[in-house]
């Protein structure tokens, strides 16, 4: 992990609110794992003060600029325009200068081979489980759950469907696939691949509800969670959350920053845990 | 002089050494406090060995669960944050975090508090004698919990006997931190220096709210928080000038320190020194950025040595 000083290689809406940008980020390629994040921050601009912090949706290299030139490395994040920052972010083009803090924090466990995958992704939520996908999908079935209040929510589907990934959609008015929550096809598909392991993110109430269904059947959960945070590396405390066994004489709070932001359900204290959303536009 | 300003390139460096109450910096920047963990968690981004000195997150006798999330929140070029003051405790800090912090070079601040007036003093006897530890700064913007939770800094009464009491208790150099949320700074500065402090840090944050208006709910869990970062360095540097001209123990400026612009602002009203706080969560290397920059300044402006620039201002 390290401080890059970059550029926007391109920034474009994707839906309506949720913009895709690429940005030149070296040795990404290489160490980013699937579920980790980035500190994002607009080069000598105030505001935004403090870094954003975004999800790596995926990692890889742009074709050099001349014949024997090394290939340069990029990720690509995806947004939701939500707030402060993102309004800034959504107005940067190619060339604009930013800064990096990453990769950070700890990603998905990938799980046993032959293993039955399930992703739910809610909005947003959907943009660590595609590098994860990349990664399963060489030796596991991977299915993905994508759901969204409107079809403006259902991003990148198809690039799922590209790499072999099973996909169901589903929102809440029905303009897109089934009418309903993503929680209703987790239930089924449980019902049909109950040895499968579940990897989610997404708002706090839609990973609350998986946790649920997946702790009342005694399933495998990792979730990526968001959380406001100032530093992204274990300092400011801003980001914690409660770990099982958490009480005030005997604090164990965890850094979603640091220990997560992905998390195997049993780490933590559900009942205790803020179900407020923290609503920061794809941010972990 | 002025001729020459800025045209002639200096083959000497400017010496950027500072001492406070006995302890050599070789630079005056440091962390505030709370920005900086305990010092591991910035060691991939930046050479702690070039800090001026390291101050840890303040430690209380017992650990500290903290408050409830959200516990931070953006606002117009600042942050609030009511973290509760969360840390694993003194015991294992000392048994913990102070192996890593013993084996750098810079000195070692830690800073700590307490919620009544015992806790304050007996965090400070088990220090008393841990290698490693060059010198304690002691937040007295904490609740007395005793006495009906008025905060220990924003009396001046209060704050005499706290750290009377503490002096008792420490033969290092002893920095107090003074709270801004007083009417008159200067009374609350001579209070702690009569009390026996070595220096005086300050500003801690300025109480602060601000509403989700959609939601209707304070946008920090605990309602009220304590503002910091860039918003709030034109207070903090003029309570530090009232600060130095009421005092005679140096004084470490803090306050929305993010450039070697501001921290030079703070050298220049007086402080010995300058304490870098929300700017490292914006940028890890912000310390060693400002530290590069205060030396350029001097060389620029043809000052040899950085102690000749402290106290410069001309009014």
């Amino acid at each position: 992990m390290k401080n890059h000083k970059t550029i926007i290689l391109s920034n474009q809406e994707i839906s309506p609110g949720y913009y895709r940008m690429q940005i030149l980020a070296p040795e990404y390629n290489r160490l980013a794992k699937p579920g980790q994040f980035v500190m994002f921050r607009v080069q000598r601009s105030l505001p935004p003060l403090l870094r954003r912090p975004f999800g790596i949706f995926r990692a890889g290299y742009v074709a050099p600029d001349c014949d024997g030139m090394p290939p340069k490395e990029f990720i690509e994040l995806i947004y939701k325009v939500v707030g402060s920052g993102t309004e800034i972010m959504q107005e940067l083009h190619q060339g604009d200068r930013i800064e990096l803090l990453g990769p950070l924090g700890r990603g998905f466990d990938l799980g046993e081979p032959d293993e039955e995958k399930i992703l739910v992704g809610g909005g947003i939520g959907l943009v660590p489980l595609y590098m994860l996908a990349e990664k399963m999908v060489a030796n596991s079935n991977v299915r993905l759950l994508m759901g969204g209040r409107t079809r403006d929510d259902i991003i990148t589907v198809t690039e799922f469907e590209r790499l072999g990934v099973e996909t169901y959609v589903s929102t809440e008015d029905g303009s897109l696939g089934e009418e309903g929550l993503v929680t209703q096809v987790l239930e089924r598909k449980l019902d049909k691949y109950p040895n499968a392991s579940v990897y989610t993110c997404g708002p706090m109430p839609m990973i609350d509800a998986v946790q649920k269904i997946c702790a009342s059947r005694g399933t495998s959960l990792q979730v990526s969670l968001e959380a406001l945070m100032a530093c992204g590396v274990g300092a400011c405390l801003g980001c914690v959350v409660k770990g099982v066994g958490h009480s005030d004489e005997n604090p164990q709070y965890l850094c979603t920053c640091k220990h997560g932001p992905v998390f195997n359900a049993e780490e933590l204290d559900w009942s205790r845990l803020e179900k407020r959303d923290a609503d920061c536009g794809g941010c972990v | 002089m002025a001729e020459t300003k800025g045209q002639t390139v200096k083959m000497t460096r400017p010496k950027m050494a500072v001492e406070i109450a006995g302890l050599q910096f070789k630079n005056p920047v440091m962390p505030a406090s709370g920005t900086f963990g305990y010092g591991e968690e910035y060691a991939p981004f930046l050479d702690l060995n070039r800090l001026g000195a390291i101050v840890t997150k303040g430690l209380s006798l017992n650990p500290k669960a903290g408050n409830a999330t959200p516990r931070i929140c953006e606002t117009v070029s600042g942050m609030l944050n009511a973290i509760g003051l969360q840390n694993v405790g003194i015991d294992a800090f000392i048994q913990h975090k102070m192996p890593f912090l013993e084996q750098l070079d810079s000195p070692v601040i830690v800073n700590f508090f307490g919620n009544t007036l015992e806790e304050y003093v007996e965090v400070a006897a088990r220090l008393e004698d841990v290698p490693g530890v060059a010198g304690l700064e002691m937040n007295i913007s904490c609740p007395n919990v005793k006495h009906g939770g008025i905060v220990f800094g924003t009396e001046a009464s209060a704050a005499h006997e706290v750290v009377s009491q503490v002096r008792k208790k420490t033969s290092k150099p002893l920095i107090v931190k003074l709270t801004p949320n007083v009417t008159n700074i200067q009374v609350t500065a001579k209070a702690v220096e009569d009390a026996g402090a070595d220096a005086i840090s300050l500003i801690n944050t300025l109480t602060g709210m601000a509403v989700d208006v959609k939601t209707r709910k304070p946008r920090i869990a605990n309602t009220i928080g304590g503002l910091s970062g860039p918003a709030i360095r034109p207070i903090a540097v003029r309570m530090v000038h009232q600060v130095v001209q009421a005092v005679k123990v140096p004084v470490i400026g803090i306050g929305g320190i993010s450039r070697a612009m501001d921290a030079l602002e703070f050298l220049i009203v007086g402080a010995k020194a300058v304490q870098v706080g929300t700017a490292n969560f914006v940028d890890p290397n912000a310390m060693a950025t400002i530290i590069d920059g205060l030396e350029e300044f001097c060389q620029y402006e043809g000052i040899e040595d950085i102690n000749d620039l402290i106290g410069t201002l001309e009014v």
